[in-house]
């Protein structure tokens, strides 16, 4: 008989308990007490899909598109899908060779076999329209369209900037902008970017173990959808905007012209300019080394970064500020005196307006010397300081050597020197007029931009005030304004002066012995001021501020051309075929802007 | 010998309950795992739950099939059945089909057999038979070999098929032996063993031996006087340094490079989630993230988008635990050990030897299937590659664990005929 050893039954079942107690603290353990296991299984199978909004179009004045979003097509490739495809002739359709062909879908498989990647950037839309019908014989291909930026007329470059990709600075500043994606980097597509680039959505989608897409998350639940940007209405007028970069052609300068009753900006250029459907897409990258690199810089947008010696212009500010000082008179007269400062010839004037008219250098010397020294003090130099202080006072509430409020990121302030600027460079009570007296001609270190140049005959042409310079008069459909360019900023001169000076500047264009008869017209009454400013560098530069019609003004501008001689050979003429143009809308005077047209006035120096 | 009334009058429902329970629940597992949004007819046999379906069906019908064969079949052709399957055994590695480095398969047209699978009822049929001899005592050595040798037969023939998982499941036969004889030090140092190359695995072999060392000379002072003692000790730790330095050379010049890096994974000493801790990784998420009420039938998204490999196999325990959670897993678990239980409860109550050592014999094969398998979904064991009884899709896995139980409920079913 064998010895029973049934107990042994206990044991056994002992040790299937045992492994049972082990199995349920272990699915305690993973399922109940933590909770990581749950995020990885998220982590795992959520993937957030960002949905792009069209960006915000920009307009002209009249309605006419200057910056909208154009479809492009990427071809698309799944390595994993691709079979049995003719690839001869897909790569006759998108135009590389097979060892292309191979390279590219290598690079795509490197990346992942089952998740699409790009296969060629921006097929023609011949390719694409042919790939997309015969779609079905390639397999694991497909078209993604994107848009990019794109301008019908090639022009204000600088104005309107450029986007590009996000730099991780602005990533780690602000949250809403990821890696790829696009943002405003000069210009209004920097300066309106929250309101141009709309909202970003999001679908929360679940993928597979391959990173295929298999639906969307609970429905959709926490979707978000992407919420179009906002429409910019801006004041630029396309028409004068291309008319105003053919004119300026071939020559180094700027224009920017002002509805006077406004600020609206109705052209601005910065010559030379580019193409900005040179800075889009693909083609970015190369294109903007080569004009970074191009000697003559066309990236520099000179009609907000150049500060420019003002001229002559700047005789007129003189001449309201020595009025409102009350140390000239309107009739009040000097002698044409050439040992003061260097002058053409002319008769000597006995008014102001005559002194305008004739540009006479020797007599705003004399009249700033009166500002700057008109026996305050006894003590030369302390008179001579209290005396630039006014000037100083009354000179910059003209918009000068403070940041106009333009709607535009990058705009320099110019210049327009204090006491404290030259006590700093002389010392204290060291300099007198006799060492500061070249400003009295705008020459000197003083500077200012074009469009401070523009605003000043706005000034002139409101007679007194000025609205901030703006290109944007309203936002999306809700219009949106800026408060701000409603306020009229009033210069620190009694306004019964500026009748004075506009009627001077009248007879600059329009009275025989004027320095614009240039700018004449027989239709419209241009007011304006010449200027010739002096290039230590080169050739002086050639300048021409002005607004018409004489009363109640539709646009005052300024036209800056470096290198170009006197004021009334080349600037006038240019702006008077500006006003021209944007007040009859047709230039009837075909001999004079074929001339301005083909002049080429880079070369001078 | 007494009429029978049916064959189904005396059979033990809560087993036969139980495995009904087991088959529906693994089925709809499996449906889960390979489930596809696209295809949602449950009777496409082109799916693996539709195939699982025809092989519930023939399971259920081999079962009814087995309770109407005569009962001394199974007794009688024990050793013919062995027989048959070792050579079938023998025959797949001459001609067989590889499948992840395995070669156990035949094909048959679009039937695939396993006899590996198979041959663990035959083994069990003739351990039993074997054992149920009048004159065979495990004490007696000789004897004792010869039992092993039934075992080690076709354990070596399944390791010949490259397919170790499978072989390792002969291991569960020692409770069997245990039951029937077996020293129970052989439990113990089984154990002992295990432990010891565990911690070798671990930690430094030299600081491994030091430490024996150390508890060998405290040994030695206690038992100052007792030669027979010392001598015991100093056995034993040549024994155990011994072997220390035999699993340290077996594992790094024996194992292959796939197992060593999957206990390397296990003991934390490898942790690339990407490469071969990927399936386990995927599997604890699966079953961790399933919470205490699960996400629901066909709701688990590591199941539904195939984040885990092997799912609707070797890995479908998973699939319980992310869409029925605590709640479902310990549910299946319980009913699993349950079922153990209850089959050691019936083979006690056998008359015969036979009956009782087959019965222990279902239990240890069930036993150790169900242990490695859900183990290594937890992450408690190196990823082995056997199924999980009743649930693995399969049909040669289902087919002999069904065969396997049923020749057991037979078996019960006539204990009071026997006598």
């Amino acid at each position: 008989m064998k010895k029973s050893y049934s107990n042994r039954q206990f044991t056994v079942s002992a040790i299937f308990i045992v492994v049972w107690i082990i199995f349920i603290a272990r699915l305690f353990y993973l399922q109940i007490i933590d909770d990581s296991y749950i995020l990885s299984a998220n982590r795992n199978v959520l993937r957030v899909v960002t949905q792009y909004p069209a960006r915000g179009l920009i307009f002209d004045r009249n309605g006419k598109l200057l910056v909208y979003n154009e479809v492009v097509y990427d071809l698309m490739v799944i390595p994993k899908q691709v079979k049995e495809i003719d690839t001869l002739e897909l790569c006759n359709l998108v135009g590389i060779t097979k060892d292309d062909f191979i390279q590219k879908l290598d690079k795509a498989r490197e990346y992942s076999p089952y998740s699409a990647s790009i296969f060629e950037k921006q097929i023609s839309k011949e390719s694409y329209g042919y790939i997309q019908e015969k779609l079905y014989k390639y397999r694991g291909f497909f078209v993604q369209t994107r848009t990019l930026r794109k301008y019908p007329d090639p022009v204000a470059a600088h104005t309107l900037g450029y986007i590009g990709e996000v730099n991780e600075e602005l990533t780690l500043k602000d949250p809403y902008y990821k890696s790829g994606d696009y943002v405003g980097m000069s210009g209004l597509e920097k300066y309106y970017e929250s309101y141009l680039r709309g909202n970003k959505g999001s679908r929360i989608m679940m993928v597979d173990v391959f990173n295929r897409e298999k639906g969307s998350f609970r429905n959709g639940m926490y979707d978000t959808i992407a919420v179009a940007g906002k429409d910019l209405y801006s004041s630029l007028d396309a028409e004068l905007q291309v008319y105003g970069e053919k004119l300026m052609k071939n020559k180094r300068g700027s224009i920017v012209a002002i509805d006077p009753t406004t600020g609206e900006i109705l052209a601005m250029i910065s010559s030379p300019s580019y193409d900005p459907n040179l800075l889009v897409g693909r083609v970015r990258g190369n294109n903007y080394a080569k004009l970074l690199n191009d000697p003559v810089k066309p990236l520099f947008d000179r009609a907000l970064m150049a500060l420019y010696p003002p001229g002559s212009i700047f005789k007129i500010v003189q001449s309201l500020v020595a009025l409102d000082e009350g140390v000239i008179t309107e009739n009040t007269g000097f002698p044409c005196d050439k040992s003061l400062v260097g002058c053409h010839n002319h008769p000597s004037a006995t008014n102001v307006k005559s002194a305008i008219k004739m540009s006479c250098n020797p007599y705003f010397y004399q009249v700033f010397r009166r500002i700057i020294q008109h026996n305050q003090s006894k003590d030369r130099f302390i008179d001579s300081e209290l005396g630039l202080n006014q000037w100083y006072d009354k000179v910059t509430s003209f918009g000068l050597g403070n940041r106009l409020g333009i709607d535009l990121p990058n705009v320099k302030k110019g210049f327009i020197p204090s006491s404290v600027f030259y006590n700093h460079r002389y010392g204290e009570h060291q300099w007198a007029f006799s060492t500061i007296y070249s400003l009295s001609i705008g020459q000197g270190e003083v500077g200012i931009i074009p469009l401070q140049m523009a605003n000043i005959a706005a000034i002139f042409a409101n007679r007194g005030f000025y609205f901030s310079p703006h290109l944007i008069k309203y936002v999306g459909k809700e219009k949106i304004t800026n408060p701000e360019y409603k306020v009229k900023h009033m210069t620190k001169v009694a306004d019964r002066y500026f009748k004075i000076v506009a009627d001077a500047m009248y007879e600059v264009v329009n009275e025989p012995g004027g320095t614009a008869s240039g700018a004449r017209m027989d239709s419209i009454i241009v007011c304006g001021k010449t200027g010739t400013a002096q290039n230590p560098q080169g050739q002086d530069h050639s300048v021409f501020i002005a607004f018409a019609p004489m009363n109640n003004p539709k646009i005052a501008i300024a036209v800056y051309i470096e290198n170009a001689g006197f004021g009334g050979v080349w600037a006038a003429p240019i702006s008077s075929l500006m006003i021209e143009k944007y007040l009859t809308r047709k230039v009837k005077r075909t001999d004079l802007e074929e001339r301005m047209i083909n002049a080429n006035l880079m070369s001078l120096h | 010998m007494r009429e029978q009334k049916s064959i189904l009058g005396n059979i033990d429902w809560p087993i036969v309950i139980i495995f009904l329970l087991l088959v529906l629940m693994g089925w709809l597992n499996i449906h889960a795992a390979v489930y596809d949004e696209a295809h949602k007819s449950i009777f496409d046999f082109q799916k693996s739950y539709g195939k699982q379906l025809v092989w519930v069906g023939t399971a259920l019908f081999i079962a009814l099939l087995i309770m109407a064969i005569d009962i001394r079949f199974f007794s009688q052709f024990a050793y013919g059945i062995y027989g048959f399957f070792i050579l079938l055994l023998i025959a797949v590695i001459v001609a067989g089909k590889a499948t992840k480095g395995a070669v156990s398969w035949f094909e048959i047209g679009s039937f695939k057999l396993q006899p590996s699978e198979f041959a663990k009822f035959a083994t069990n049929l003739a351990l039993a038979k074997y054992l149920s001899s009048v004159d065979v005592n495990i004490k007696n050595f000789k004897q004792r070999m010869y039992a092993i040798i039934i075992l080690a037969i076709p354990a070596s023939l399944i390791l010949l098929q490259n397919d170790t998982g499978s072989a390792l499941v002969y291991f569960c036969f020692i409770l069997v032996l245990y039951r029937e004889g077996l020293s129970g030090n052989i439990l113990i140092f089984g154990l002992v063993i295990a432990f010891l190359f565990i911690l070798t695995l671990l930690i430094n072999k030299m600081i491994l031996v030091g430490l024996l060392l150390a508890i060998a000379i405290v040994l030695v002072l206690f038992a100052r006087k007792n030669k027979k003692a010392i001598i015991t000790i100093a056995t034993f730790l040549v024994i155990t340094t011994g072997f220390i330095f035999s699993v340290d050379y077996a594992f790094n010049h024996i194992l292959e490079e796939h197992q060593r890096v999957r206990i390397n994974v296990l003991l934390g000493k490898d942790i690339d989630l990407q490469g071969a801790g990927y399936n386990v990784n995927q599997s604890k998420i699966a079953i961790g993230s399933g919470g205490f009420w699960g996400k629901g039938y066909l709701q688990g998204t590591q199941t539904k988008y195939n984040f885990v490999p092997e799912q609707s196999t070797d890995f479908i325990f998973c699939t319980v635990g992310e869409e029925w959670g605590f709640i479902g897993s310990f549910t299946v678990v319980t009913l699993m050990i349950g079922l153990l239980l209850r089959i050691i409860y019936v083979s006690e109550r056998q008359r015969s030897a036979f009956g009782r050592v087959y019965g222990y014999g279902v239990a240890s094969i069930l036993f150790i299937h169900i242990f490695i398998n859900v183990g290594m979904a937890m992450g408690l064991l190196p990823v082995i590659g056997i199924p999980l009884p009743f649930f693995s899709y399969g049909g040669s896995s289902l087919w002999s664990f069904t065969i396997l139980l049923f020749i057991l409920v037979k078996q019960d079913s006539y204990r009071l005929n026997v006598l």
